[in-house]
């Protein structure tokens, strides 16, 4: 059972946090982790310049494994959101909860939650940022930080 | 190939879709499986079918995998080669597209498809649970968003977009419901007005309890051959002259757009090349309406009307019964219910009923040519089928 706090202070890994760089790598796990150091990064191919969120072992675009991280934009605006009334059991504590898709200013799409804003102000093309939480579960597997979107 | 039929549907079942309780999922196949070959006198199944593909989504449901088998052996038809094809919803819409494979590749003379899911044994959180297993873990699932959270996304972006209302949505509920009314298969065989939609409990803003399809039990399967035996097995067979598969990203925010599903505009473009026909030549369809959004951006991606003027087509009835382009004539998944493995060959039995004249109090008359949608998760898969009365 997934237990979400918010905001967690603590964050537990079953595994070592790997230094960024070139040798961490290009993994979903990994992207996560690199948000422990409050860091957005993606994978850039380094054949065609691809920036894929999340990174990719095999870029979609040129087949290409080479990779380097690069550093993305933690503002943008939202494309499209909705307010979850009824939610997953792990989720349904905190529930209604808006979740949106949110442009980057790179044009690069995420989805999240949305919070810091009373659910009937949230409206599409509204600037946001992004903000990094925790969160523990009992679970072994995935053992992942968080993050949300807040209005700037 | 072009305009030709590909294969022929010379028989189709459908068991009841509700909730069948005390009944498990190869019971509840056995059921379709009599009666597609009750439809069929001149059919040894145990002699004739020689493959047989079958769609289904969850094993968690029931504890059971080995899907194809399974189903197989409860129909009666062991040791024929049986497979399970998953694509999330579109399970068996996936059978099909394997079925057709089968016949076309000359490997075999006559196929069983189908599908199966039992789903309403488990609690609700349970199966919100199940089905979520077709949209993306970690970026999806993992932040709360549900299924009917993917679709109210795109809802909101189609409201945004093109002026679309929760009115809207809710006659697209409300004109199923009608039409499943007609149908004694149906889950839901019950009318319900406008304001019953509008006033039910929302799931994910803008959805509401009654944009949503059910969680129901039920299985679906059809019997194809090629086209040039299906008079060996009845008068009345039912031609596929056109079918389309397309994929996309799992990951639904990934695509450039939430108003339209990429995947099933290429499956449709490709269904209709194949059959050489047009939009406006379809008389009867079946779309997937996991959610009432999905209906009106079906129209819109199947070529019926214009981007951003789906809503138009069910404010003005075009897709009731009586109207230029009868939609969901079954009651959809909204009102038959969505057993989700089931649910691609249980549109196919539709266009069945309706282009041999059988469909009963829900019947188009003159239909000749009729078209189904089936999509997987938020549109990582999609099936179009193309049907002319044989």
């Amino acid at each position: 059972m997934l237990v979400v706090q918010a905001p967690l202070q603590r964050f537990t890994f079953t595994g070592e946090a790997k230094a960024m760089g070139e040798q961490a790598p290009f993994t979903i796990e990994q992207f996560y982790k690199n948000m422990l150091e409050g860091k957005l990064l993606g994978g850039k191919c380094k054949k065609c310049g691809k920036v894929h969120l999340p990174p990719r072992p095999l870029c979609s675009n040129c087949f290409s494994k080479k990779f380097e991280w690069t550093e993305l934009p933690q503002k943008g605006k939202l494309l499209t959101y909705t307010v979850i009334h009824v939610a997953p059991p792990q989720f349904q504590g905190m529930a209604p909860y808006a979740v949106g898709i949110v442009q980057l200013e790179n044009g690069v799409n995420i989805p999240g939650m949305i919070r810091g804003v009373a659910l009937e102000q949230i409206r599409i093309g509204m600037p946001l940022t992004l903000d990094f939480g925790t969160c523990t579960t009992t679970q072994p597997w995935p053992q992942w930080p968080r993050y949300y979107f807040k209005p700037m | 190939m072009k305009g030709k039929p590909l294969v022929s549907i010379v028989s189709a079942g459908l068991s009841k879709f509700g909730k069948l309780e005390g009944l498990y999922a190869r019971e509840i196949f056995a059921e379709a499986a009599k009666e597609a070959f009750d439809r069929c006198p001149n059919l040894n199944p145990k002699n004739d079918i020689q493959a047989m593909f079958v769609g289904h989504m969850g094993e968690a449901y029931e504890h059971q995998g080995h899907t194809g088998a399974t189903m197989a052996d409860w129909a009666g038809l062991l040791h024929i080669p049986a497979t399970r094809t998953e694509a999330a919803c579109a399970s068996s819409g996936a059978a099909l597209r394997a079925g057709i494979y089968a016949v076309l590749s000359g490997l075999c003379d006559v196929v069983m498809v189908g599908g199966i899911e039992k789903m309403t044994h488990r609690t609700t959180p349970e199966v919100t649970e199940y089905l979520a297993m077709a949209s993306d873990y970690p970026f999806e699932q993992w932040h709360g968003i549900t299924f009917p959270g993917l679709f109210a996304l795109m809802a909101t972006a189609h409201m945004h977009k093109y002026g679309t209302t929760e009115q809207h949505l809710a006659m697209v509920s409300v004109k199923n419901h009608y039409h499943g009314s007609l149908n004694p298969k149906a889950h839901m065989q019950k009318e319900i007005t406008l304001e019953t939609a509008l006033s039910s409990r929302v799931i994910a803003w803008p959805l509401k309890l009654y944009d949503c399809s059910l969680i129901t039990d039920g299985a679906s399967c059809l019997i194809l051959t090629r086209p040039e035996l299906a008079k060996r097995y009845t008068d009345m067979p039912v031609h596929i002259v056109g079918s389309g598969q397309a994929s996309d990203t799992i990951g639904m925010y990934e695509r450039e757009g939430f108003t339209s599903l990429v995947s099933a505009k290429i499956a449709a473009n490709k269904a209709y090349e194949m059959a050489d026909l047009k939009p406006e030549d379809v008389n009867v369809a079946e779309v997937h309406d996991c959610f009432t959004i999905a209906e009106i951006i079906a129209y819109e991606d199947l070529g019926f009307c214009k981007p951003g003027e789906g809503s138009g087509l069910v404010e003005k009835s075009e897709t009731k019964l009586g109207g230029g382009i009868p939609v969901n004539t079954s009651g959809g998944l909204k009102s038959k219910g969505h057993p989700v493995g089931a649910t691609g060959t249980a549109q196919a039995y539709e266009m069945y009923l309706q282009l041999t004249g059988q469909a009963e109090k829900r019947q188009v008359g003159n239909a000749e040519v009729g078209l189904t949608h089936n999509v997987g998760g938020s549109g990582a898969t999609a099936t179009i089928h193309i049907y002319r009365r044989g």
